[in-house]
């Protein structure tokens, strides 16, 4: 089973955000990079951008597929991980640390009750592994 | 293979091997195949630094024999099959009379007059079809069902069925085939392959494939061995531009676009297309099927759109990251005049132009033994 720290929220899509004060990190599960396999390609948004709840913010490319990164939050990007074009694998080797995408200053900090716990999302995905 | 897709998928006689292995099962062509075990630059780099296993008992075998089998194989495949001597292997295509792809194929000789046709696995039916009412004579077999077979391809392929086999297999030369036992299985060893490395393709009856792949598994541990799904088949058949029928050749293309013209041979009579190809030669084809490579760190894909001047030009049939050069790399057909080495071209990726130059093939050195 994919590790799902406790302490980070999640969306069906499988993205993580990790919530810190106004802002929130923001990255892919260890469940989504192991489905999506070698991860080749990532296109992330610049800094200034306006992100919205569930709105694709970028593209996560593997050998064979492309998929979609969708915002957990709604906000304004602040921070953008620039090694990961470079070095795209650290999705793969640590997708909730050196992996992380985004960090955004959040313009709807209620949203992040809608977000999956960790428990609701560990569900979710042993449902998605059969 | 839409009609495919709809229906049951069928099970190589590995199936089950692949499941225990924790292969990620996908379909293709109507089966249901092992895309990947660990990953697919991980199984990637192992062919082309070691040595790998594939499934590809999805392929369809064909068996023509009699007196009426060469003429046959001559009416349906553009190659020249009549200078093959017995146990040599040649790469050929089927077309139709307008000139378009029926399928790719590999074409073995047995002996004077008997036949082996390796064919695609989504074209197995179609092909069966087109074979034995286009073929004009000879006594068909589909041996499809019966036949399983195992690609053992990576520098170190050849030692490794060595030490199995009971006969000598080092000195069989590419595109050569001998009957022989590996491992005490009775097989077909053919010195040939789709990745661009030394290696073998064996064909073993259906009921014995497990038993092969797991001996071969287990005499190639020290090896490195390592099974290999379909997705790092793709890679590295992408990095020699091997052409996939229903990607880069169809019915909609015809040989000589797709840089197929070495295996078409009017001089030796009468064959399906020929007529139709010969007059394509004459007026010279208006696109050709080319290589490139992305300039910046993109991934192409089948189906984007090639532009020059942003005006579109052709369009992607294959496109990945290559794990060897560790760059996007693709074919596409492009304007005959847009196809010379160094043309620069762009790809439509997302609705933005993104940079690639036409390029020297194989991306990636073959190492296939020429000898």
């Amino acid at each position: 089973m994919s590790n799902v720290p406790g302490d980070l929220k999640y969306t069906k899509e499988h993205e993580w955000a990790k919530i810190e004060g106004d802002r929130a990190r923001i990255g892919i599960t260890a469940f989504a990079q192991e489905q999506l396999g070698d991860v080749v390609f990532v296109e992330l948004p610049k800094v200034g951008v306006k992100v919205s709840g569930m709105k694709a913010f970028g593209v996560v490319e593997s050998v064979k597929a492309v998929s979609d990164l969708y915002a957990p939050l709604s906000g304004e990007v602040v921070e953008v991980n620039g090694e990961l074009p470079k070095k795209p694998e650290t999705v793969n080797s640590d997708p909730y640390g050196a992996g992380w995408m985004i960090v955004i200053k959040m313009s709807t900090p209620a949203e992040a009750a809608a977000l999956l716990t960790a428990a609701q999302y560990e569900q979710l995905i042993a449902g998605a592994g059969h | 293979m839409t009609a495919h897709e709809s229906g049951p998928l069928k099970r190589t006689p590995l199936y089950d091997v692949h499941v225990k292995a924790g292969a990620k099962m996908v379909p293709f062509g109507g089966w249901n195949m092992p895309v990947q075990y660990t990953g697919i630059v991980e199984e990637h780099r192992a062919v082309r630094t070691a040595v790998g296993l594939f499934d590809i008992s999805h392929m369809g075998e064909f068996e023509v024999e009699g007196g009426d089998a060469l003429p046959a194989v001559q009416r349906l495949c553009t190659n020249d099959a009549a200078p093959l001597t017995p146990g040599q292997v040649q790469y050929s295509v089927l077309c139709y009379p307008e000139g378009g792809v029926v399928d790719d194929l590999t074409v073995y000789r047995f002996d004077g007059a008997r036949f082996m046709l390796t064919v695609n696995a989504s074209n197995i039916d179609k092909d069966w079809d087109w074979v034995t009412r286009q073929g004009g004579g000879g006594t068909w077999r589909n041996m499809s069902a019966d036949t399983a077979l195992l690609a053992v391809q990576g520098p170190r392929a050849e030692a490794l069925v060595q030490r199995l086999a009971d006969t000598d297999v080092v000195s069989l030369r590419y595109y050569h085939f001998t009957k022989a036992k590996v491992a005490g299985v009775p097989v077909i060893v053919s010195r040939t392959g789709y990745t661009g490395e030394d290696g073998f393709e064996l064909y073993v009856p259906a009921g014995e494939a497990a038993r092969l792949w797991r001996a071969l598994m287990e005499a190639g541990r020290a090896d490195g061995i390592q099974p290999i799904g379909l997705g790092a088949r793709d890679t590295l058949r992408l990095e020699m531009k091997f052409a996939l029928y229903g990607n880069d050749i169809d019915q909609t293309t015809n040989p000589l676009e797709a840089g197929l013209g070495w295996v078409v041979k009017p001089a030796k009579g009468d064959f399906i297309g020929r007529a139709a190809i010969e007059a394509l030669r004459a007026k010279g084809v208006p696109r050709k099927l080319v290589g490139f490579e992305m300039i910046e760190r993109q991934v192409p894909r089948h189906g984007y759109r090639i532009l020059a001047g942003g005006e579109p030009v052709g369009v992607v049939t294959s496109g990945s990251f290559s794990p060897s050069l560790e760059r996007g790399i693709g074919m596409g057909y492009v304007r005959a005049e847009l196809s010379a080495v160094g043309t620069e071209l762009d790809v439509e990726i997302r609705g933005a132009a993104q940079r690639a130059r036409v390029v020297r093939t194989p991306f990636y050195p073959s190492k296939a033994k020429k000898s």
